[in-house]
């Protein structure tokens, strides 16, 4: 065998020549693995560094066919490798261990793997792996058709082909309708009987088309949402329709992953946190976990896929001008996750969707999060659908620009929560107004649990663009969300702290990578968002009502916060190249 | 007769390990992948692993030896452990582990620090028969090509 520097369709019969990239922490299981894939047939690639398997992945798009990984590694978790390959570059994932516990099966197919194998792993299996690759590609068309009905086999996007067809597809017209359509859809000339071969050009998810997407998928409505009429809505010519259920289907996967995560990040409130480090709170969540929180009004609130510079640019949290527009960073999440809607109480509507999700964009939210540099505006996302976050109520924590609100507390709670500070604020002064609300929340938060809630609010997702304060925008955390209102004082740091793990964690697995990517570009090295976030959140007083308002320029402007900051405007440029470099 | 000798005391040797339930399946697997292009793959794949099951014994021994104990960082070690002893093959060593393991699970530090002195014993008994074994290998292989 032995094609060397191969990197385009293969010429050899598939499966030999499958490019499969193998992560493993373990030298001598990594040696194992490619002498067994070597002597599959298969083109290997080792790599003993999940990032660096990311960075691999990243940079040659289209040279991998399929990924192994085992399940511990020391720098991120197998999990979060594996919901960002099949995020961000759509390829099968086979998870390894050599613990074989139910558990964690299960999890590994929660997360997306098509197989898990259990070490000592024996040539007969790996000899199989091509057909995940056959699988996925078969699927693909699959769902379109599935979705779309037959009907739409026969009206291609371009409208032309399978019209001669007739409407009555049998199941062999179906094929060559379908090979048809693959030819049209795809660009290249593809056999489906040579999957290997079969490749279309991957789809680069911007926040901006995410975005429409998360729109148009709303204004379906979830329940009756398919490809064809995501497409429709969408308008954007280039795009096909297998993109749009491919999309989708992650989309759902991720929502769904949102919402039980949701379950378990309830559990970790009451997570004290660990003392505020000096560093900024609002560091730590500065990470602009793509605030993919597709908030209608936000431009960019859906996370794109490939965020690659948009993190810091395109994030508009807000509906306000001044968003800048935390672009929801292309992490991982962006399967599906990403539709954060943001409750923007001024749009009653579109905050509406993202309640309405049970998905509970949570993870979206805890991602734009992390964007927050300013950890004061700690924006409860109270995504989670189990927040019911009706609209009704967003008006009204929003127009106070609640929507830091942090509740931490299970998503349920958020929803109470969060009017409840919205009833507080109401009570306020200045409910309307931004500035001024912003201060009685504060110091209705204050009261409650002052510091604690700094946490919280830093934790912000949402970087609240502009004066507007109006947190509306923002995208409420997801992590607040999960991290259930903070009634409790203390909570709100759990919840910051909890949000930051749920970042980590597993949240959003595009959050991990984030956060890490964001280490990088920002502060000085610091983890932001994750891991110290929770702790910078103590130190936001908020007294600090003029800070708060400004909450909202988070990501962007330079922390103004008494904590270093967060960002640098500099910084923001290095981490847009840093997350998604 | 020398060579023959030779090649007859490897494969008894061999047969021993397996009988004895030092090497399992595995270890037949690491030699059905020696080939041609990769004549000494086996013990490749044997150095490979004592080069880091010492990194990730002296892991161990450290964690065991801080106060309090951090039971669950000692079990990712011991998993790390038992993954890379299972990669060769090495079921007593494997087995010792697994029974560490559930004494972390159960925070028993004394039953980890006593099941640890036998992972360590395993191991060292493993080591010590595969490098006799290797060493006839070797001299048969050299034998056979004289």
């Amino acid at each position: 065998m032995g094609e060397s520097g191969f990197s385009s369709p293969r010429h050899d019969a598939f499966p030999a020549g499958l490019r499969v990239l193998v992560v493993d922490d373990d030298p001598t299981w990594l040696k194992i693995l490619e002498k067994m894939l070597k002597k599959c047939s298969y083109e290997v690639t080792t790599c003993c560094l999940a990032r660096e398997a990311l960075n691999l992945l990243r940079e040659r798009k289209d040279s991998y066919d399929i990924v192994i990984s085992d399940v511990n590694m020391p720098d991120m978790d197998g999990f979060k490798l594996l919901e960002h390959v099949g995020l961000e570059m759509d390829l099968p994932v086979i998870m390894m261990s050599v613990d074989g516990e139910t558990s964690r099966v299960m999890k590994g197919v929660q997360h997306g793997a098509c197989d898990y194998l259990l070490k000592p792993i024996r040539m007969k299996e790996l000899r199989n792996i091509w057909q995940h690759v056959f699988r996925k590609k078969i699927h693909e068309v699959k769902d379109i058709e599935s979705l779309e009905g037959i009907e739409g086999l026969q009206m291609t996007r371009s409208g032309s082909d399978l019209v001669d067809d007739g409407p009555l597809l049998s199941g062999e017209d179906m094929n060559s309708a379908r090979k048809r359509k693959d030819a049209e859809n795809k660009h290249d000339d593809k056999d489906l009987s040579d999957p290997s071969s079969t490749k279309k050009a991957r789809v680069v998810w911007t926040v901006d088309l995410h975005q429409k997407f998360v729109k148009a998928v709303n204004q379906i409505g979830f329940d009756k949402v398919g490809p064809k009429k995501i497409l429709d809505l969408m308008n954007v010519p280039w795009l096909t329709r297998e993109n749009v259920a491919s999309h989708l289907q992650k989309y759902r996967l991720y929502l769904s992953r949102l919402q039980k995560d949701s379950d378990v990040k309830n559990s970790f409130l009451g997570m004290k946190h660990s003392d505020p480090p000096s560093k900024d709170s609002t560091a730590s969540f500065g990470i602009h976990s793509s605030m993919s929180m597709i908030q209608d009004d936000v431009s960019n609130s859906t996370y794109n896929f490939s965020v690659n510079n948009s993190l810091v640019q395109n994030v508009d949290l807000n509906h306000e001008g001044d968003k800048k527009g935390i672009t929801s960073a292309p992490v991982a999440e962006a399967k599906g996750a990403l539709s954060l809607d943001i409750p923007d109480p001024r749009k009653a509507q579109s905050s509406q969707i993202s309640f309405d999700h049970s998905l509970g964009s949570v993870d979206s939210g805890l991602k734009f999060a992390l964007f927050n540099s300013t950890n004061q505006t700690q924006y409860s996302w109270s995504e989670i659908s189990e927040i019911q976050f009706k609209q009704e109520c967003e008006p009204l924590q929003l127009e106070n620009g609640f929507s830091q609100l942090p509740l931490p507390g299970s998503q349920h709670q958020v929803q109470t929560e969060y009017l409840q500070p919205a009833a507080s604020i109401s009570s306020g002064p200045s409910i309307t107004e931004k500035e001024v609300s912003s201060k009685p929340l504060y110091d209705e938060y204050r009261s409650n649990h002052v510091k604690h809630l700094s946490p919280t609010e830093a934790v912000d997702l949402f970087p609240v663009p502009s004066k507007n304060q109006t947190l509306n925008n923002q995208v409420f955390n997801p992590i607040s969300a999960t991290m259930s209102s903070t009634k409790n004082q203390g909570i709100s740091l759990n919840d910051v702290e909890f949000a930051q793990r749920n970042l980590n964690g597993g949240v959003g697995v595009p959050y991990a990578s984030l956060s890490e990517d964001l280490q990088f570009c920002w502060l000085q090295g610091d983890y932001y968002a994750m891991n110290i976030g929770l702790q910078d959140f103590e130190c936001i007083e908020y007294n600090d009502p003029p800070l708060i308002a400004e909450i909202p320029f988070l990501l962007y402007d330079a922390p103004r916060f008494d904590h270093e900051h967060l960002f640098d405007p500099t910084e923001y440029a290095a981490i847009d190249q840093g997350l998604f470099a | 007769m020398d060579r023959n000798h030779l090649q007859h005391q490897v494969t008894c040797m061999r047969k021993s390990l397996f009988d004895q339930g030092y090497l399992d399946e595995q270890f037949i697997q690491l030699e059905e992948l020696q080939d041609d292009a990769n004549p000494n793959f086996v013990q490749e794949i044997v150095t490979l692993f004592y080069t880091d099951s010492a990194r990730l014994i002296q892991n161990i021994e450290q964690a065991l030896n801080s106060s309090p104990i951090d039971f669950s960082k000692l079990d990712d070690y011991m998993h790390q452990f038992k993954g890379s002893s299972s990669s060769i093959g090495a079921k007593k060593v494997t087995d010792e582990c697994k029974v560490f393991r559930e004494y972390c699970r159960a925070e028993n530090a004394e039953g980890c620090i006593r099941t640890f002195q036998q992972v360590k014993q395993e191991y060292a008994i493993l080591r010590r028969k595969l490098e006799v074994y290797f060493q006839m290998v070797r001299q048969a292989d050299v034998a056979h090509t004289a």
